[in-house]
This record gives structure tokens, sequence and C-alpha cells, in this order.
């Protein structure tokens, strides 16, 4: 195993590699730069810009420079931040809202699926796998404004905004709910689905009634013949799903007036913040390819069909 | 036991997550007991070092934290004393003797001195540091050239300390419009020992305009900036005027979203709306009279047309362009915010200016024209490309216009969207026929809309440049007499309104939401509100 994790860490190296290439390219190529605004500065301003934050430099030389120094470049867009602070700063937050949606979708989802799989195409199983497909269907721009207007605007429940900012530090305001939900019900639909094949599939195994056949209760069935083998679509699909996750939502971000890095993987792009365009994309990058190898290894631990090599 | 631990847990949680809800916990209403404005700007500021940002947001913090050497009356935000207590005016009025008050002192207890404002004035100026406004400055005599590297001496730049507490400013020209351009945060002094102590004087991003190291001398001071999160100001209490600040604190909240904003001030979060939506206007306007604002802006929003290409180079075509609009059918129907349909390209009634050149909507006269330009009914009429910046609101207008050519000129022109840096780009490339635009001015006096239209101004990008009309704003620039400069505008303007290098559509309107708590806030045509004023007013209890 431990041969398996070294050789994915050192096919990381020509990935991360790649990616950095083509992001800092394509930012390059993209008309327009970080210093075009309404008000155009003349050309002798952005010309001592340029020197300022080392754009006169040869292309190479920049691109060097970027990945070799990327957390402590500071960002065009705000200057006063360096790459790494931001991504620090605000990654925290885009992480904590994911893990709480990611709860939220594991325990609706599988929840869900499970019962959907039990009684395959009767009502308990329709209601569920309606819902899911609701949830699917309804993106997160819609639910968001939705769940804001019933339990914030109506109900009063929750603060409308913010992300313990009205609230103060603690590990968990009220303000957290909404965002939360609203991110957690769009993945529990999608595992409720992966969950109820998954299961179906395994139910109709010959081991399964095996273990029926022994006696064992149909909760113990479940929980421990069915669901390891069940929820193996749902690992590979949580891999990705993860990364993204807590890479932060600019959707519900941006609806929310949430500080997390998801606003960032957009925006920088938009202002052509170079070094913040690079930091955020490489940040990704590892945070996808680390998760990836994670869940490669949970499924060799579940499934024990497939090896390390 | 583990079950009924869990259930006791999510219980209390929910619970706890409930009890903070009550109609009197908003922090709207929290806000007017404890004085704390909750507000919000727009976006997240870039920085809040006056010589470096450009931007709105950046202005409304700066002010609170940062005065200058005069201030604004809350009301029409006519210049008062502010870091100066009086000052002088020689009679030729190219020289200005600032007298700075004793009592004036920086956050960490230094005096604010005449020298402060020297070397601050000389930091915003020095090439290295490339600040992008610099040239509001360039009223002052050598700041232009200094900061274009042609002499490395500040001394002979036109401000000088006398004294202590005495500076003295002396003006290319005599200026009528310089106190209030006093009031742009580039004139705004800042603690040089500490730019210098983190290496700030020539480079932005130096950290010295974070929380633990910031150094300013305004009615409030940097409590705490959390990225985009909130920036919090406190009262300053050495504040040379702090019996008249009545809030203690202001939280700045980055909301960008219009509907996040609204939902934010509905559910008592938010003191104010910094824009409204168009959707939501009619609403606020039979529901909430009280909270909805539409007052007008300083700035205006037209079409460049690029001069150089065909078929704007012909001016026959620009003009039956500008006539064959209906603008008051856009403002009404289109964009919905009571906005002034622009006939000109000034914004009315600045410093005493109404332009008195008009464009005449007359859709016969237009048809004349253009069939003049050679094409009769609009035959034969070349591909025209409407570029405009990717956003719904400048979609819905571009089209009505594209309506309007069609019916009253029948003409097909495209429109093309594109991304903020794309649009900008093109437009400062003059890669474009016809630009969406706006402008807002930097300063109450019409200079600040007439002088961009020169042949050596950044804002042109219209390729259009008349020897006549530079020469006026030349001549404004040096005339005393406020009457004979305001004619020298009027003339300039019908030049501009004749050769149509520009498309006038409408004056903007600030559409916003203020919750009535919020005292002795004026609307003005800058959208100032000097914080200091500003109080709230606790509801009486139901």
């Amino acid at each position: 195993m431990l041969k398996f994790i070294l050789r994915r860490v050192l096919e990381t190296i020509p990935v991360l590699l790649c990616v950095a290439a083509m992001t800092f390219f394509m930012c390059r190529l993209a008309p327009g730069g970080p210093f075009d605004e309404d008000k155009q500065v003349t050309a002798e301003v952005r010309e001592l810009l340029n020197k300022q934050f080392n754009l006169d430099q040869p292309l190479h030389k920049q691109f060097i420079q970027y990945i070799t120094h990327l957390p402590t470049l500071q960002s065009f867009k705000y200057p006063n931040r360096t790459v790494g602070e931001i991504i620090s700063q605000k990654f925290p937050v885009s992480a904590k809202l994911g893990f709480f949606a990611m709860c939220i979708a594991l325990g609706l989802g599988i929840l869900f699926g499970v019962i959907a799989s039990l009684r395959p195409n009767t009502y308990i199983d329709y209601i569920p796998s309606s819902l899911a497909m609701i949830g699917i269907c309804l993106p997160t721009f819609v639910m968001g404004p939705l769940l804001m207007l019933v339990f914030s605007l109506k109900l009063g429940w929750f603060p409308a905004t913010g992300w313990g900012g009205f609230s103060g530090e603690q590990f968990f305001a009220n303000d957290m709910v909404l965002p939360s939900v609203t991110l957690g019900f769009f993945y529990a639909a999608y595992i409720s689905r992966l969950t109820r094949g998954g299961m179906l599939d395994i139910l109709t195994q010959d081991y399964i009634r095996t273990a029926k056949a022994k006696g064992a209760s149909g909760l113990r069935v479940i929980l421990k013949h069915s669901l390891r083998g069940g929820l193996l679509p749902v690992i590979s699909f949580m891999g990705p799903a993860v990364a993204g996750l807590i890479a932060g939502s600019f959707v519900i971000e941006t609806i929310f007036a949430i500080p997390g890095l998801g606003q960032d993987f957009v925006k920088s792009a938009f202002n052509r913040d170079y070094t913040l365009v690079l930091g955020v994309v490489m940040f990704y990058a590892t945070l996808i390819i680390l998760l990836n190898l994670i869940v490669d290894i949970l499924q060799v631990t579940l499934n024990p069909k497939l090896k390390f090599d | 036991m583990t079950n009924r631990f869990l259930t006791g847990g999510a219980i209390s949680l929910l619970a706890g997550v409930l009890a903070g809800c009550g109609p009197g916990n908003k922090p709207v209403d929290q806000g007017a007991h404890n004085k704390v404005l909750n507000i919000t700007v727009g976006t997240e500021p870039e920085d809040i070092d006056p010589h470096v940002v450009t931007g709105v947001p950046e202005h409304h913090i700066i002010v609170a934290l940062t005065e200058g050497l005069v201030a604004e009356d809350p009301v029409d935000l006519h210049p008062v004393p502010g870091t100066a207590e009086r000052w002088e005016v020689s009679d030729d009025g190219m020289v200005y003797t600032f007298h700075l008050r004793g009592n004036a002192k920086w956050t960490n207890g230094d005096l604010v001195t005449a020298d402060d404002f020297v070397q601050s004035y000389k930091r915003i100026l020095t090439p290295a540091l490339a600040s992008k406004y610099s040239y509001m400055l360039f009223v002052m005599k050598g700041a232009e050239d200094y900061s274009l590297g042609k002499f490395k001496d500040f001394s002979q730049v036109g401000v000088k300390a006398i004294d202590e507490r005495t500076l003295e400013i002396t003006l290319n020209a005599p200026t009528p419009y310089f106190l209030s351009l006093l009031n742009h945060y580039t004139w705004f002094p800042v603690h040089i020992a500490t730019v210098a102590k983190h290496d700030g004087l020539t480079r932005r991003g130096s950290g010295w305009t974070k929380p633990e190291n910031f150094v300013s001398n305004g009615a409030f001071k940097l409590k705490s900036w959390k990225l985009g999160r909130k920036i919090v100001v406190e009262k300053n209490p050495d504040y040379w005027d702090a019996a008249t600040t009545k809030l203690d604190e202001i939280h700045f909240y980055p909301i960008e979203l219009e509907t996040t904003q609204e939902n934010a001030f509905r559910g008592g979060q938010l003191h104010n709306i910094y824009s409204l939506h168009i959707d939501k206007i009619a609403t606020y306007k039979k529901e909430h009279p009280d909270e909805l604002r539409i007052k007008p802006h300083l700035a205006s929003y037209f079409y460049r047309f690029n001069v150089t290409k065909k078929p704007c180079d012909d001016i026959r075509v620009r003009k039956a362009l500008a006539m064959a609009l209906d603008r008051s059918s856009i403002t009404e129907n289109v964009t919905k915010g009571e906005q002034m349909p622009a006939l000109f390209f000034t914004p009315p009634g600045v410093a005493g200016y109404t332009a008195r050149a008009r464009i005449e909507e007359n859709v016969e006269k237009a048809r004349q024209l253009l069939a003049e330009a050679g094409y009769p009914d609009g035959k034969g009429f070349p591909s025209l490309e409407l570029l405009y910046n990717t956003t719904e609101g400048h979609r819905i207008i571009a089209e009505a216009i594209q309506q309007m050519w069609k019916k009253n000129l029948n003409i097909n022109i495209t429109l093309q969207n594109q991304e903020w840096k794309v649009y900008l780009d093109r437009q400062r490339e003059m890669d474009y026929q016809i630009s969406r635009a706006g402008w807002t001015g930097d300063y109450p006096d019409p200079n600040t809309f007439l002088d961009m239209w020169t042949s050596w101004s950044q804002q042109n990008q219209t390729g259009w440049a008349r020897d006549d009309y530079d020469a006026l704003i030349r001549k404004a620039a040096v005339t005393q007499d406020p009457e004979a400069r305001l004619e020298l505008f009027q003339q300039a303007e019908e030049i501009l309104m004749d050769e149509m290098p520009v498309l006038p559509i409408y004056i903007y309107t600030r559409v916003y939401a203020l919750n009535p708590a919020v005292k002795n806030w004026h609307a003005n045509v800058l959208d100032h509100h000097p914080w200091k004023h500003l109080d709230l007013e606790v509801k009486a209890e139901e």
C-alpha cells in the first residue's frame, strides 16, 4: 500500500505542473489585464504598475517565480494580501460549509437511498426517489433563495446571510444552517440515487439470500452485509464531490454572502488576478488529487476484489 | 443511552439556534441600542490605502477613517473645516494657505502636521508608486511633471509646510472646485512613518493598512478587517471633533448581490440596501415608501462612437442614431429607476451648470440625415456592432435601442457582450464601433465630465479630437471668473453635442433603501454621507 501511495504521489507532480502551466498561460492569453479599469490609467502609470508587479519580466521568468513563490505572492486585486493569506483565511470557511453540507448529504442521501432500495417500484421507493429527482433538478440558486424566503424572511428562524459574521465566532452559528442545507440537499439527491442503485445490485446477490436464510435480522442484513458493497458507487462519487464541497461553491457563497474560497475561484479569473487564479487553481487541483487518492484507498479496503496494483 | 444523549443534544442545539431569532434580536435593532450601524457598500474593498485605491466602496470606508484638510457638510457637501481649522486664498485664487488645528491627532497620538500632508502628496506623486488616481493632484503646481519623473526635487512642487501647522498649496491655475477636490481621498494624508516602517512608500500592499498597523486621523479608527466578512470601524475618542460622532461602530459588509442585500435588509441584518434591484422598485414604492430612496447621481450613462471606423466616422450617422432614440421610453420602461433622459452629457445642476446644448429627438430629421449620409431608409447601411459588458441591465437597454433603431431608421445592429476586462481592453484598443459606457464625476464640477473628451485624455477612447474643444477646456482651467468659466463649458458642450462622439442616454439615479432608524442621512449627487454625523434612533417600544 505504501508503494501504491508513493507512486501516486510521484505521478501527481507532472500533473500539477501541467495544470500550473496551462492556468498561467491561459490567463496571460486572455485579453485585458489586472490594471484595466473603468477609468483608464495613462501609459506611463501602466508601465510603472507592470514594473511594480514584475509583469515587465519575460514570461518564462514570471512563470518560474510564480510556481516557486506562489503562497507569498501578492494578489493583484487585493494588494495587501498574499495568495497564501487569502486561501488560508477563506478555505476554512468553505471547508466548514462543505463539511456541514456533506454530513447532511450523506445522512439524508444514504437513508433515502436505502429506504428506496428496500421496496423497489412501490411508493416507498417513489417518494424518496422523486424527492431526490427534485433535489437534482432544483438548482442551488433557486433552492437557496427559496429557503431564505421561507425560513428567514417569513418564519424568521435563521438569518438570511452571513457566516458566523452576524452572530460571532463560534464553531456553529445559526446563519450556517440555510447554506449548509441548500448545498447538502443538492448532493443528498445524487447520493440517494447512487445508494439506491448500488443497493439494488447488492440485494439481489446470493450472499444476501444466504444471510437472510441464516436468519440474520433485516437491519443486520442491510447494515452489515449490503451497505459495504452498496455504497461503492457513492464512494467513487464522493472523491470529486468532497473536493467540490469543501473548496467552496460560488453560487451558494454569493447568494448567502459567505466569505469562502469559491467566490475567488471565479472572481479572480474575472479580475485577471494572475497570482490568485494560479493559487486557487493549484490548491483545488491538489485537493482533488489528494481526495481521489483517499477514495482509491477506501475502495480497495471496502472491496476485496480490488488490489493495490 | 447513546440515543437519548444524541436526541438531547439535537434538541438543545435546535433550541439554541432558535433562541437567537426573536424579532428584538435582529442586528439592526440591537445596533440602534448599541449605536452600531450595519451597512453594506457593495464589494470587498481592494485596500484602504488612499493613495492606491480607485473604487467607491473604498471611498466609503476611507472617509470614515481618514480626514483631509477640509471636510464635507452633511447636507450639501460644501467644504467645511476639517484638519485645517481655517484657510486663506490669495487674490488671484492660486495660493491656498491652510491653518491646521492644534488638536488634530493621529490614532497613535502624533499630531497631524503640515509636513504630513507634504510627505503624503509626495508619496502619491512618486512615479514608482504608480498611483492610478494621482492625476487628481495635477491642479497643484509641478505635480504632473513630478509624477512623470521630469524632475526629482519635490520642493519644486507647489506644496510647502510653512511651519508645523501651516500648509501652503500653490495651484497651476485658479481652480474654483479646489476645496471640493480636497475631499477626494487622494488628497488625504497618510501617517508617513507607519507607511515607511512597512516599506510602503513606493509600493502597494506593504501591509501598513492591516488593522494591527493602520494609523489614521479620522472620526473612526479601524478595529478589524476580516477578508470577505466585514470591516469594523469604531469611534475614535481622540478625534478633534469626537463630540459630533454619534455612532460607536460601523460594520461594513461586502455583499455584492443585490438580492442578497435585500434579503439581509428585510431580515433585519443590514441598515441599508446599497443598490436595489430594478424588479423590486415597484414593490418598494408600494409597500415600503419610507425605506426606498431614489436620488439623482452625478453620473452619465452613454454610448461611445468610434469615430475612426465606418459608419460612425460620419457625423450625420452619429447624429441620426442619437436623434432616433426615445430616451424617456428607456427610462420609463426599461431602467425604471426615475433616471433622467439625457439630451446632453453633463448631469444638470453641477456647481450651477446645466448644459444649454440639447439633442433633438426627431425621427424625421434622423431619417433625413441618414439618407444624406448615403443610407436612405437604412439601405446599404454597413454592419454595426454595439459592444457592452455582460450585465443584464446593459443588455436590456441595448435591446431597446436596437429595436428603436430598427423601427425608426430601418437599420440592423448586432449586440456583442463581453466580459468586463475584455470589454475594457477592446474599448482601450478602439476595437469597437459603438460601446456602452458610464462616467461618475470625481468632484462636483462640469470639468470632470468635459475634460475627458479632450484629445489628451485617457478616458476619451473615441478617436475624436477637436482643437477648439481642447482650447475651451484649457481656457476654462485658467479662468477665474465663475460666470465666464461656466460659459466656456457651455460652448464646449455645444461642440460635443454637435459633433456627437458620444451618445448620452440617461443621467443615473441611485436607487437604494435605508432603514428609517438611520438619522442625518442626506441625499446628494455624490452619494457622500459623512459618517460622523449619522445617528441611529431607537424604535419606540410597541
